[in-house]
């Protein structure tokens, strides 16, 4: 693999002297700014409103794209006269639990399934990839029944217990896939040895898939950080609401957008993620591209 | 007991129990539970009775029901084909020798880690009818009179939505299919061009046929999640004006929530079932990996 791609550098360096400067610029660095511009220009757009006053955004005259008094009114009007920091609190709970929760259940899941081999693995495994295609838009109004059963509407634990049902299955198909990756030979040493299953896990398989714990871990967390529809329909108080749908909904009144504190609200409810990303990028890129290979 | 846990099929029950659980309760059972109230006039705060087909009969004869239909697939079809198209251009690039590549694929994927429904307000701010800051710009430069109403006529609505759905879509098609990318082995390259190929032959008779799989499961991953969307149409319109840009999932949502006819919700929700079974289907037999990508010769 590593070979590979060594080979694909030098292959290219190889042959790309052949490009002319002025063709490469024209065929790769001008349509890849344009890219880079128009993916990245909402997230400065987003900077730039929500450090503007009032008067300057409605302000016509003005060129849109600088700030001439930067102000922190909006940030202030949303951490001391909203619930956002309630809201901020509910999502990072409700992600660190969902994500806690799914994580070990698919590690004892994945790991059945791919190193146990018990009757009938191959077809679980196969429920699992199926169970990841389901789209939490078919779902959520059998669950919003459900959950009004069980007692749960309008609780934190609703989307808890609910989160994992597309964390697990993603978790349980990433950490199967890299489970594979470990020699079974260890295994079978340790189990000579006369370890039983739980030491095997516990002794040498985890500390092997660290990576992968951490792959699945953050990709699972930025899901549960990002999830909406849920949300949305099993929560109605105000100080249960996660950042997204408390943003959509309680920033927004009647027909006067408050459009500064709107955007400082989803430029606070990215960073986090964002942070953390920046933090783990080899480990999110891998779970995502690990994620859709057979 | 001892002797019990080193069976595996015992031992892999056990493991396979705190998700087995978790996954019958709250993800298959509600698919059953889901399909029968869509058969069910079922209302919030009231268990339905049986009726039958009505509610698809109903939905059948509903202009709004039909029109979020032709919606879904409008804005499926589209903004697919688009996060292809530009999702392959973008890989291609970034699979070029470049300074800063790591940084640069980094940066790539940020519109898909935020909140879609965070960046869908910028959308919408970007989109005001009287602060645009996209009129603005095309104003001073004097391509427009007047200011646009992205999300206020019916055609243009779909087509900012459209616009919205790609930006975030962009990232992920492109990242996966860079991995993608860097798969292939170089030395096919080197023989193409030993025997002559130019770079257009290249990418058509090499790069394309050995991405192929990987196309495959992008594509299929990317058109399942654009069909059930509700987020970004929810966030920047609510299915609105007159509701051209209503999809399924946000006209089920709208009909079983604020509306409390669950049954009817349900039924909608559950039209989109053989659809993405469909999509699934296609994928997995029209486009599999075919035995001589392996190495092996076509049946």
């Amino acid at each position: 693999m590593s070979l590979a791609e060594n080979s694909t550098v030098q292959d290219s360096t190889g042959m790309e002297y052949l490009d002319k400067p002025l063709r490469r610029w024209v065929t790769l660095y001008v349509p890849l700014a344009c890219f880079l511009f128009v993916l990245l220009f909402p997230f400065y757009w987003m900077a730039m409103t929500s450090f503007k006053s009032n008067e300057e955004l409605v302000s016509k005259a003005a060129n849109p794209f600088w700030i001439v008094r930067p102000t922190l009114a909006h940030f202030e009007r949303l951490l001391f006269k909203t619930e956002y920091p309630q809201w901020m609190w509910n999502t990072i709970l409700i992600s660190v639990v969902a994500t806690a929760v799914s994580l070990a259940a698919s590690v004892f899941a994945a790991y059945a399934i791919e190193r146990l081999r018990y009757r009938g693995s191959k077809q679980v495994g196969l429920a699992i990839f199926l169970a990841y295609l389901v789209p939490p838009s078919i779902l959520f109004i059998p669950l919003a029944a459900i959950v009004f059963q069980l007692g749960l509407f309008d609780t934190r634990w609703a989307l808890i217990l609910t989160y994992p049902t597309f964390l697990i299955p993603f978790c349980t198909w990433l950490l199967m896939g890299y489970f594979r990756t470990i020699p079974y030979e260890l295994e079978e040493c340790a189990l000579i040895d006369g370890a039983t299953r739980w030491q095997v896990l516990t002794k040498i398989v985890l500390p092997l898939a660290v990576p992968g714990l951490i792959s699945a871990g953050i990709f699972a967390f930025t899901l549960s950080w990002n999830e909406f529809i849920y949300a949305l329909t099993f929560i109605s108080s105000s100080e249960n609401k996660t950042v997204p749908v408390g943003v959509i909904t309680e920033l927004v009144e009647g027909d006067v957008y408050h459009w500064g504190a709107l955007m400082a609200g989803a430029l606070l409810g990215s960073l986090p993620v964002a942070i953390l990303y920046s933090f783990f990028v080899e480990h999110y890129v891998s779970g995502m591209t690990g994620a859709v290979k057979e | 007991m001892h002797r019990l846990l080193d069976n595996r099929n015992v031992l892999g029950v056990l493991f396979m129990l705190p998700a087995g659980a978790l996954l019958l309760v709250f993800l298959t059972y509600p698919l059953g539970l889901g399909t029968w109230l869509g058969f069910t006039d079922a209302k919030i705060g009231r268990p339905g009775e049986w009726i039958g087909a009505e509610n698809f009969t109903y939905l059948f004869g509903d202009s709004v029901a039909r029109l979020s239909l032709f919606n879904t697939f409008f804005y499926t079809i589209v903004a697919s084909i688009l996060k292809f198209a530009l999702g392959l251009w973008l890989a291609l690039l970034l699979n070029k020798n470049l300074p800063f590549k790591a940084f640069l694929r980094a940066i790539v994927l940020l519109p898909f880690i935020v909140p879609t429904a965070l960046s869908a307000i910028a959308f919408w701010w970007m989109y005001d009818s009287q602060f645009s800051v996209i009129s603005w710009t095309l104003t001073k430069m004097g391509v427009i009179d007047g200011y646009i109403d992205f999300l206020g006529e019916p055609w243009l609505a779909r087509f900012s939505t459209i616009a919205a759905n790609v930006w975030r879509g962009v990232p992920f098609v492109a990242i996966t299919l860079l991995a993608g990318l860097q798969t292939v082995p170089p030395s096919l390259y080197e023989a193409a061009s030993l025997d002559g190929a130019t770079e257009w032959q290249k990418f058509w008779y090499v790069t394309l046929p050995m991405l192929t799989p990987i196309i495959a499961v992008v594509m299929t991953f990317s058109v399942l999640f654009t069909f059930t969307d509700f987020q970004l149409i929810y966030v920047l319109t609510r299915g609105g004006p007159l509701n051209a840009t209503h999809l399924m999932a946000t006209l089920s949502f709208q009909r079983a929530i604020p509306g409390g006819a669950l049954g009817e919700g349900a039924a909608l929700a559950t039209s989109m079932v053989p659809f993405l079974l469909a999509a699934i289907l296609f994928s997995y037999f029209g486009l599999q990996r075919r035995a001589w990508q392996q190495g092996g010769t076509d049946k």
